[in-house]
């Protein structure tokens, strides 16, 4: 027991230093530093200026703004993390063409994903921290580090993180049998969470059918934890539609849908990896 | 210069893009669905903000466009990295055709289908949206569009060029060049609106000027231009030329560069 929890450590370990070796090792960390936060903080800057074109100035609804702001922040390890652990599989088998090698290594191919994805999760944290930092020293937005709730902040960062993993994995799955779909599946499961999980607005703007999508996702419950956590001054609840309930219960909602993510996503990632052994995908190369 | 072979080579290499792309079904699914995810999101941004309902208008044309500026980004720039990585590209410099019809080839195959996906964006937004536009000078705007399209995949051929030694910084660099653009180009928001000059300097991008002066015509008197439509058809067909000619030269260039520096067969860089 105690060795094949020692050898998972060591799959995760050494997949997540693969893994930064791979994304970092082209050029000199000044550089890679730049690449890798210029992409997300520009898309922030984008919601920025759309707001202060139609308000006149982030100050004029200082809550939406916060709101909207923490929300995109936190955002990023959703589209990073997600769509980078998806095309781990597809990296390995048709640029790198290792991933038989890797695949027949007496090691668990899940967590050889889900080390892959921390390294992803490292160089996304980066840029959520000074998206967050400039928020608060240039836009005003309210992020208070004396009243943060960090014990409630920590552990629904984890498991929100966890989440977001897990479904990277189902995805990472989900490649074993596709060629060039993958990016597309990626994208749009992004997508669909951008868009019902009330990440830069309430979920109220949505129409009912929307919000109820929205309301069995873990991501909205995620982001709803994060913003209470990191920004307490602000009372977010007359606008997100979750206001009745109180942080625990948020807390809650988010581990139960979690699990089930994880379920599921175990599920997806164990059906299709079966399906790619029996159909011979593994070693699939469609030179895209 | 031989003209039939260089127009089989152009219609040789747009016929993978433009026929291959419509074979497989569930890539136009994803082509037409999943933009709109993102537009929608903007649209309800917009409705937060208590947005007037002509920036619905604004998002879904921008939206659209995006299409066309991701199309550019990693299908041309980054297309003779991707040829190189699968060994496509000493089959190209072998052959006897010049490579400006590849690049040629590639841009046309690329605007067919990618129109296919940033038409349906428009139609399915204006749908859903109810979106109002006012079309009163069709022939300037399909002008403009056309000459958009040709100064930006112009501009495609010239990053392809450029792009031609890199290794992984080209992906990079594509990666690179979304949001930033999206955000100086005015996609999501009237250009004007980032500051005048900036706004100007940003014109280097041609579907910065395009996208300005198709909301124009769109949207008429609501939208605050950069400048009259017919200065911004002039500047881009200049830019459209200009970038065709600096494709030209920046593609023999990088090749002679290539073959010196033996960087040509190089694949995973």
């Amino acid at each position: 027991m105690r060795d094949a929890l020692r050898r998972d450590l060591r799959t995760i370990r050494w997949s997540a230093w693969l893994g930064w070796q791979m994304e970092s090792n082209w050029t000199n960390p000044l550089l890679f530093l730049v690449y890798s936060i210029v992409k997300p903080v520009f898309g922030t800057f984008i919601l920025v200026f759309m707001f202060v074109i139609i308000l006149g100035d982030v100050a004029t609804d200082p809550v939406l703004f916060s709101y909207m702001y923490v929300g995109n922040a936190f955002y990023m390890f959703v589209a990073q993390v997600m769509f980078g652990v998806a095309y781990v599989v597809q990296e390995d088998r048709e640029r790198f063409k290792t991933l038989k090698q890797v695949y027949i290594a007496p090691i668990s191919f899940f967590l050889y994903v889900v080390g892959r994805a921390l390294s992803k999760m490292a160089v996304t944290a980066l840029a959520v921290v000074i998206t967050l930092v400039f928020g608060v020293m240039a836009l005003d937005v309210a992020v208070d580090l004396g009243q943060t709730a960090w014990l409630m902040f920590g552990i629904g960062l984890f498991i929100g993180l966890a989440c977001i993993c897990t479904i990277g994995v189902a995805l990472a799955g989900v490649t074993f049998l596709t060629a060039r779909h993958s990016s597309g599946i990626n994208e749009g499961i992004a997508g669909l969470f951008y868009l019902f999980c009330g990440v830069v607005y309430p979920i109220t703007v949505l129409p009912q059918w929307a919000q109820n999508i929205g309301l069995a996702i873990p991501i909205t419950y995620w982001l709803e934890l994060m913003r209470r956590s990191l920004v307490p001054s602000m009372d977010f609840s007359e606008m997100s539609g979750l206001g009745e309930y109180s942080d625990l219960s948020i807390l809650l909602f988010l581990t139960l849908s979690s699990m089930a993510f994880l379920i599921l996503s175990i599920g997806i990632f164990k059906y299709a990896d079966h399906l790619a052994r029996k159909k011979g995908k593994l070693d699939m190369n469609s030179t895209y | 210069m031989d003209w039939l072979l260089n127009l089989r080579a152009v219609k040789g290499r747009a016929y993978p893009r433009a026929v291959g792309g419509l074979r497989e079904p569930s890539w136009m699914f994803f082509d037409t669905l999943l933009p709109l995810l993102g537009i929608a999101a903007f649209v309800f941004y917009y409705q937060a903000l208590g947005a007037p309902e002509v920036y619905t208008g604004y998002v879904i044309i921008g939206g659209a466009m995006t299409a066309y500026w991701l199309n550019v980004l990693w299908s041309m720039a980054t297309q003779f990295y991707w040829e190189k990585e699968t060994g496509n590209l000493e089959l190209y410099m072998m052959a006897p055709m010049s490579k400006m019809s590849v690049l040629a080839g590639m841009a046309l195959g690329g605007m067919i289908l990618t129109s296919v996906r940033a038409v349906s964006t428009i139609v399915l937004g204006v749908i859903i949206f109810q979106v109002e536009m006012d079309i009163s000078s069709p022939g300037l705007l399909a002008a403009v569009f056309i000459t958009t399209l040709i100064a930006l995949y112009g501009l495609g051929m010239l990053f392809s060029s450029l792009y031609m030694l890199w290794g992984r910084g080209a992906w990079h660099m594509s990666n690179l060049m979304q949001e930033p653009i999206y955000l100086v180009s005015g996609f999501y928001f009237p250009v004007r609106e980032i500051g005048f000059y900036f706004a100007l300097g940003a014109a280097i991008i041609p579907i910065t000027l395009g996208l300005d002066a198709m909301r124009q015509l769109l949207f008429g008197n609501e939208t605050q231009g950069l400048l009259p439509v017919t200065t911004e058809l002039a500047l881009l067909l200049v830019s459209a030329v200009a970038f065709i000619v600096a494709a030209h030269f920046a593609l023999k260039k990088m090749e002679y560069l290539g073959r010196k520096e033996g960087r040509l067969t190089m694949r995973w860089q």
